[in-house]
């Protein structure tokens, strides 16, 4: 049986060449997504922002958006943002947080039900208020904080100091693209994005570890060797693993965007998003960093760590 | 490497057939569990996975319990005993007891009554705290502020404790509630310092039951104010039918003194009413109060509004009685379960709610299967295509991580969530990675010239320390999702982080041992791959 191969075998691809494109490249987007945060703004969901959401299903026939926009108007709650969702006769509907504190929320829910509720059947309902918004807001900034530095620290422990920070400094573009994916689709940015962003940071460290790992490994065996040319070395022999596992990851997304559900689209596109950002940052942002970090194999490690490192590896 | 103890074969078929039995119980009906179940002795863990709120439908209500007025509250007992302690010491006081924000002050001219009113506060102070919540320490600050007063102030730790107490408290009144309407499979926990979560499962209108918990059912019977009351002694109270009503400030006889609260039907006008037991103080009191004033206007207040105010026909001895206030049955219904389960400490404000319905509920559950099962074909497909018959075995290894990840959430009890389903369809793509790098591994030191027997074997070798560091980041990021997130994304961090641990494991120890079966069977000259 002739076997599938989607990456070429046996590659010599300069990638380290390419980093003068790579570079100004990444650095453009990030800046972008930077400004375009702070400018354009992500589409907050109600966990972050607070508010009410609802979703709606027609007891009959298609819902009606316009009448829906209408009489919500008509409520005096405020804006009200009306959007299809999935089949004709589902919507969402979502209203900004109430004034009045937190029963401000629960004032608007019963309006909307005694509005609606004949008409249409309530498939959901989230109400969430400023308070709890406030702290989603932050548990979700520290826990990426947190995770990036609980992962620095094992990085540092397991491999050089260099290593670590090319890992950082790739997760933090990850980081920042992602930011600027949400900025630019608009899609609704919710608890389950967050688990987005920390997997994807996950995907992008277990990518660039492979790939350091493999750095590692050649710098001893060549010691001769200029590090740019060990990286290209390395790189080119784990890119058909890198191709492989990246393939496999986005189809198993691919099936969960469009099969999934609406209710964890977002979450799916921005993994989808995730997976091609890791996969390029491991090869042209981490992996060149090393160069200018300045690691070479006289600096990487006395004799001594090396053979307690073969003794462990013999081990296993 | 292919040195193949029987026992390691052995115990990975058991392991297999055991997370095998844990997942029958989530094929079976739930009547059919719960029989089996009481069959067996209590330490064999057959239960079925528990599906969260947004896959089973129901409702998910956090309550926030009012810390201001809880410390004012406490506060106001502070001020409360100082007085008591003045009084007992007989020391003037020069304008009062003045109440702050977090303590009282009080001012004493005379410098030494100021040092005796200071040594008879002290034993006020008294320490807060426990074994259990790590934090101890004092209860009040006391003070001379230098300029003749005397303040006393209440700690963090005075505060926190009365915060978490009540708490405490208003689950036990909340769950009483609760069984008192026959709501059933309610959870309600405590959640932070302040807070209480009730999910409710299979409930769609949470406007009742927001009602029934968020009441805080205080009750009171007090006497309607006459015309010749001073204006400080009457509060002007809200009436439920409409309009005030000026009712005394004293508090005749409060709830606490209730043993029991029954719906039933006033015998002359048919209409429902709520007919209540005191205890023995609490009935000795009311008839005491009843018989001292006949004739007069008795007020039932319930949270601050009159429910009723009857006029005392005559002395009620019994000890019992009825609550009348144009009421349906439902609302009688009602009163009665707030009171049998008590007033609430605290008031409670609902700060967030989920609720999904049942409809979409199931439309997740589909979706998500339907999203793994063709996402898992397509990475099965791809790696067949890729590595034939070594593809063969990371499928079935695949199979068995898949296995391997419900058995566990089964044993352990976790909750499957929506995002919990996508972070096994992710699994399902990252899972491969590992047979992926050991792989490929094989093929580079094949090329580089070494028999099958060594390609493998330095496959295996050299692919591990990678899979272990690059899986090991993965899961921090996994571990740190679970302390961070709430509600339904935990459920991702608790399926993905199952998913690293066992698709390292069936990756690795399966693997290797199909790969080394087959080469002790085929004895192959070149590598399939």
């Amino acid at each position: 049986m002739k076997l599938l191969r989607l990456a070429p075998e046996n590659t010599k691809f300069g990638f380290m060449r390419l980093r003068r494109m790579s570079y100004p490249l990444s650095a453009f987007l990030s800046i972008v997504a930077v400004v375009m945060f702070f400018t354009v703004g992500m589409n907050f969901g109600i966990d972050f922002a607070g508010g009410t959401q609802v979703e709606l299903r027609a007891k009959s026939g298609a819902a009606d958006l316009a009448d829906l926009r209408a009489k919500g108007e008509g409520l005096g709650l405020g804006p009200v943002e009306v959007q299809r969702s999935g089949a004709e006769s589902d919507v969402v509907l979502r209203l900004n947080v109430q004034p009045g504190g937190e029963a401000g929320q629960q004032t608007a829910i019963a309006k909307l039900r005694e509005a609606f509720g004949e008409a249409y059947e309530f498939r959901s309902v989230e109400a969430v208020g400023p308070r709890v918004s406030g702290e989603l807001v932050q548990s979700g900034t520290l826990g990426v904080v947190v995770a990036i530095l609980a992962v620095l620290a094992y990085l540092w422990f397991r491999f050089e100091w260099q290593f670590a920070v090319g890992a950082i400094i790739g997760t933090m573009h990850d980081l920042l693209l992602t930011v600027g994916f949400f900025c630019v689709t608009q899609l609704e940015f919710n608890q389950t994005s967050i688990a987005a962003i920390l997997t994807i940071v996950g995907y992008s460290l277990n990518e660039t570890v492979v790939v350091l790992d493999r750095i590692r490994e050649v710098m001893r065996k060549y010691k001769r060797l200029s590090t740019a040319e060990i990286v290209d070395m390395s790189v080119n022999a784990v890119l058909p693993r890198t191709i492989m596992t990246a393939t496999t990851v986005f189809l198993a997304l691919l099936a969960l965007f469009f099969l999934g559900g609406h209710v964890i689209r977002s979450f799916s596109a921005a993994m989808i998003w995730g997976i091609f950002v890791a996969t390029y940052s491991s090869i042209f942002i981490c992996s060149p960093m090393l160069i200018y970090l300045g690691v070479r194999a006289d600096t990487l490690d006395k004799p001594a760590e090396a053979e307690a490192d073969a003794a462990a590896k013999a081990k296993v | 490497m292919f040195r193949l103890a029987p026992w390691k074969v052995a115990s990975i078929v058991a392991l297999v057939v055991c997370a095998a039995l844990a997942i029958v119980p989530s094929f079976l009906a739930p009547e059919i569990v719960a029989a089996i179940e009481s069959r067996l002795p209590s330490f064999v863990p057959f239960r079925p996975i528990v599906l969260g709120l947004d896959l089973q439908g129901g409702a998910h209500i956090l309550m926030e319990v009012d810390s201001a007025s809880v410390t004012k509250g406490q506060v106001e007992s502070l001020r409360d005993d100082v007085r008591a302690k003045m009084r007992e010491g007989k020391i003037s006081i020069s304008g009062g007891i003045a109440m702050q924000p977090r303590g009282v002050m009080v001012r004493i001219a005379d410098p030494a009554e100021r040092a005796r009113a200071l040594s008879l506060l002290l034993p006020l102070n008294q320490n807060v705290g426990g074994a259990l919540t790590g934090a101890t320490g004092h209860s009040l600050d006391i003070s001379d502020t230098g300029d003749g007063a005397v303040q006393l102030l209440l700690t963090e730790a005075a505060t926190t404790e009365k915060i978490r107490h009540a708490v405490t408290q208003s689950i036990e009144v909340l769950n009483r509630r609760l069984n008192g309407t026959g709501t059933k499979e309610t959870n309600v926990q405590q959640q932070g310092v302040d807070r209480v979560l009730i999910e409710v499962p299979g409930l769609q209108d949470t406007t009742k039951v927001k009602d029934l918990l968020g009441a805080t059912a205080k009750l009171e019977f007090r006497l309607v104010g006459d015309p010749g009351d001073p204006p400080s002694e009457v509060d002007i109270l809200p009436q439920q039918q409409g309009g005030t009503l000026p009712v005394q400030k004293r508090i005749m006889v409060a709830g606490e003194d209730l043993v029991d609260a029954q719906p039933s039907f006033d015998s002359r006008t048919g209409e429902p009413d709520v007919s209540f037991r005191f205890n023995l103080r609490g009935g000795q009191r009311f008839g005491q109060v009843t018989s001292e004033n006949v004739g007069r206007l008795f007020a039932i207040v319930l949270d601050g509004k009159v429910i009723s105010a009857p006029r005392i026909l005559s002395p009620i001895t019994g000890g019992s009685g009825q609550i009348t206030g144009n009421f349906t049955v439902e609302q009688a219904d009602n009163l009665a379960v707030l009171l049998r389960a008590g007033a609430l400490p605290a008031k409670l404000t609902v700060v967030e709610e989920r609720t999904v319905g049942p409809g979409l509920g199931q439309d997740s559950i589909d979706a998500g299967k339907r999203a793994a099962l063709v996402g898992g074909a397509l990475v099965v497909v791809y790696m067949l295509a890729t590595y034939g018959i070594f593809g063969v075995f990371a499928d079935l290894a695949l199979a068995v991580h898949i296995l391997f990840i419900f058995a566990s959430m089964a044993l352990l009890g976790a909750t499957l969530t929506l995002p919990g389903i996508a972070g096994i369809v992710f699994t399902i793509g990252m899972a491969v990675d590992s047979n992926v790098l050991i792989y490929e591994r094989i093929r580079e030191e094949a090329h580089a010239g070494r028999s099958v027997i060594s390609a493998l074997d330095a496959g295996f070798k050299r692919a591990f320390a990678t899979i272990i560091d690059s899986n090991v980041t993965m899961f921090v990021a996994a571990v740190i999702l679970y302390l961070f997130g709430s509600g339904a994304v935990r459920g991702f961090a608790v399926s993905l982080g199952l998913g690293i641990l066992t698709s390292v494991i069936t990756a690795v120890t399966m693997t290797r041992m199909m790969i080394a079966l087959w080469y002790r069977n085929r004895r192959p000259s070149v590598l399939p791959i």
